[in-house]
């Protein structure tokens, strides 16, 4: 390939031009719009590959250093719980990387919740809460109007991604990656196809980049008028077996619904 | 035995068929020498968007040569053959001529529109014009925008009723009671019958029939089937059966109004004619549209009637497939007789596998045995009994592979090139770039890229061939992939039906090239 446009330069292209062809006239042209949503997934699966090898580098590392570091200072006869704290600094770094710098590193380690598919970003919400508001989407055909209520970020794929296609990491990483806010926010049980989460992640992906776009307004208003996934894409492709990127996919709107509304 | 045909004399014939012909088959089908013959359109560089040619189109003849802009408005051309000869030596057994396309009707065929519902203006540029065969005097073609087909009639009148002495002298209609006929002979003043008088010839175009309501999405083509009674237009998601029944019963033309003009008859025409729709709107013939929006993962780009069969025709779509469809199946042709699809060559693949593999136009060879498409960088022709993969294949601009990613962020990488083929199915034509234009030919292996510029426009000037350097070191005449120009594209190209005349549209101009005679 010969892009020396990275993935995430193409997904922000990609809904601004989506964007704009709100304004077009003549409406919205479906043709355009789907092509557009291609490019957006195969750069999503791009970044999410990238970024999903570079923290598990990153945790290769912390992990190679951390052995050796206890075998040089380890006494075999300390308490198994010592070692379980160290262990858990590996994953701090890992957490950080996956959640930006939105992440607050949690002191010591907190109770495991039960492996659910998804989790809330609870650290998200207060920044994203204006977006959580009502879409209102129109469909073309039928002129049915339905009315759909944006809920909070459910799942991070990365993580299931990483317990997936990283056998070599503890079981438990997974786990202990995700991040339950002390804020007291419960863990909402909805679909993983649900809208908003990969709406949301895709925001935090562009934000925990080095260069957090200038527009993030832009692209958080726009993230908010998709609506509901758009899962055809995914069961035509081969490499889409990954949670991770089913769920990155559930991002990619029913923008030709949605759109239509405004 | 010279043919002394014409010596020292030059006619204008509006016929030249035999002519024509004769030139066709004189050549033995070798190489093609293009020669610039015309250029229509204005000339300065600022373009105004409504100038920008939408489409073009031969009539069956080839006589005729309409164009489509954004601006909604249908110009049509019209050859006149000019035969200039002044001594024809032994050496020429045929008189050199040049066929030259004048103006020969403009008329507005769309407006926009705005739809209240939606909140959506709908443009009026003009998508596809196609002809009708000629049945009788008068021409006929359908032009489309996005949401409304019409049918054109192109008439001509060249003489007028004159004598009628329904009026007294100062303008007012007489007394019909003073009106007598001839029986009765109380006043002074007879009912006259109108004569008809020569006059200068003019060209009339009328919508006969207004199609609307019919497309939800954009429509993409319009088809004229082979049975002269139906045709189908396509949008993204559905294809529709219509008839072409003309009847003048909608609307009537009160004779001898000298005011009358277009609009009114159009109001006159209301009423869709869908001939499968007469009790429920589900005319379509195809429909991919799927029940869940968010499963939509392919749109139609194009579609085209069968030349000869008339129960076929197909349609492409953005996923690069083909379908076949036979009518004679089942209503709704949801399920393909034919699929035409060429696995996709994975060290090929990008970011933008899916856009450049999105086919732009399809269309059937004239003898209805090969199909071609246009994807963004390649011509492909199938055979109709082949399915897996083209028979044929040619690069129209691979030098772009490399510059996918700037050509999607300046849009380029969206523009639907269109394709033609010759007159005998031997050459394929289709546009580039920097106002290049590339002919294959098949039989030859052997393509050409030429340049339509008004710098190569002096008469009868011969085309050199242009060459685009790829890399390394540039030779003389070529040009660097990187001093291309992708605002001058040409997207719609059209080859005469019989001769070896082309026209090309840059973005607000019709080039007119002929091969050269003799």
């Amino acid at each position: 390939m010969e892009c020396a446009v990275d993935a995430q330069s193409l997904i922000s292209m990609s809904l601004m031009k989506i964007h704009s062809s709100r304004t077009q006239r003549g409406g919205i042209k479906l043709h355009k719009n789907l092509l557009v949503s291609y490019v957006l997934r195969n750069a999503r699966q791009l970044y999410i590959k990238e970024k999903y090898a570079e923290i598990y580098r990153m945790q290769q590392y912390e992990e190679v250093m951390a052995v050796c570091s206890g075998i040089q200072e380890l006494d075999p006869l300390e308490p198994l719980e010592q070692q379980g704290a160290e262990d858990a600094e590996p994953e701090q770094p890992g957490r950080a990387a996956l959640c930006g710098e939105e992440s607050r590193a949690a002191g010591g380690r907190e109770p495991e919740p039960p492996e659910p598919a998804y989790y809330r970003s609870c650290c998200m919400e207060d920044q994203f809460s204006q977006n959580c508001n009502k879409t209102t989407v129109l469909d073309l055909d039928t002129h049915v109007v339905t009315t759909v209520e944006n809920g909070f970020l459910h799942q991070d794929c990365c993580c299931a991604a990483a317990a997936a296609a990283a056998p070599q990491c503890a079981p438990g990483a997974a786990a202990r990656k995700r991040k339950v806010d002390s804020a007291g926010c419960s863990p909402d049980l909805e679909e993983p196809a649900d809208y908003t989460a990969g709406r949301k992640r895709l925001k935090r992906e562009e934000c925990s980049g080095a260069d957090c776009s200038p527009d993030a307004s832009n692209i958080s208003n726009l993230i908010s008028i998709f609506g509901s996934g758009f899962s055809g894409l995914l069961s035509r492709q081969a490499e889409l077996e990954q949670v991770c990127s089913k769920q990155a996919l559930a991002s990619l709107g029913a923008w030709t619904r949605a759109i239509v509304a405004f | 035995m010279g043919l002394a045909l014409l010596v020292g004399i030059s006619a204008t014939f509006r016929e030249p068929d035999h002519l024509t012909r004769i030139t066709q088959k004189n050549r033995p089908g070798g190489d093609m020498q293009w020669c610039f013959s015309q250029v229509k359109g204005a000339i300065d560089d600022d373009v105004a968007e409504a100038d920008i040619i939408s489409t073009v189109e031969f009539n069956h003849t080839g006589e005729l040569l309409a164009t489509g802009d954004k601006g909604g408005r249908v110009v049509i051309f019209q050859q006149e053959v000019e035969i200039k000869s002044r001594f024809v030596s032994q050496n020429k057994n045929l008189p050199q001529f040049r066929s030259e396309y004048n103006v020969y009707s403009t008329f507005q065929s769309h407006e926009p529109e705005f739809d209240y519902l939606k909140s959506l203006e709908i443009e009026e540029k003009i998508n596809k014009i196609r002809w009708l065969p000629q049945k009788n005097a008068a021409q006929f073609l359908l032009s489309t925008n996005d949401k409304t087909i019409k049918l054109w009639k192109i008439s001509e009148r060249d003489k007028r009723p004159e004598g009628y002495n329904l009026k007294e002298e100062d303008g007012r209609y007489r007394d019909p009671n003073t009106i007598t006929s001839l029986r009765c002979l109380k006043v002074a003043f007879l009912l006259q019958v109108p004569v008809l008088i020569p006059m200068d010839l003019m060209v009339e175009a009328s919508p006969r029939r207004v199609f609307s309501n019919a497309h939800t999405y954009h429509i993409n083509s319009v088809s004229v089937n082979s049975d002269n009674e139906t045709y189908l237009s396509a949008d993204d998601l559905r294809i529709n059966l219509w008839n072409l029944e003309i009847t003048d019963r909608s609307f009537s033309v009160p004779i001898g109004d000298q005011n009358r003009n277009s609009c009114d008859i159009f109001s006159c025409c209301i009423t869709p004619c869908c001939w499968r729709s007469l009790t429920a709107r589900s005319s379509d013939i195809v429909d991919i549209k799927p029940a869940n929006m968010e499963e939509l993962t392919e749109v139609i780009t194009a579609a085209e009637f069968h030349p000869h069969q008339c129960n076929t025709f197909v349609y492409s779509s953005s996923k690069g497939t083909i379908r076949l469809c036979d009518m004679r199946v089942s209503a709704l042709c949801d399920k393909h007789s034919k699929l035409f699809e060429e696995p996709e060559n994975p060290s090929n693949r990008s970011f933008f596998s899916e856009i450049i593999s999105s086919i732009s136009d399809v269309k059937f060879s004239h003898n209805g045995r090969y199909i071609m498409t246009r994807d963004y960088l390649s011509v492909k022709i199938w055979d109709l009994n082949m399915e897996n993969r083209p028979v044929e294949t040619y690069q129209v601009h691979e030098y772009l592979r490399s510059k996918l990613c700037s050509l999607y962020e300046n849009d380029c990488i969206f523009d639907k090139f269109e394709c033609c083929w010759n007159g005998n199915d031997s050459v394929v034509m289709t546009g580039s770039y920097n106002n290049f234009f590339r002919i294959f030919e098949r039989g030859q292996r052997r393509d050409a890229t030429l340049e339509a510029s008004r710098e190569n426009s002096k008469p009868l000037q011969v085309l050199k061939p242009r060459k685009v350097c790829t890399g390394g070191k540039r030779k003389k005449d070529e040009i660097s992939v990187d001093s291309l120009d992708f605002n001058k594209k040409i997207l719609h190209t059209a080859w005469h039906p019989q001769d070896n005349i082309i026209a090309v549209a840059t973005t607000n101009n019709l080039y007119i090239f002929q091969d050269k005679v003799n």
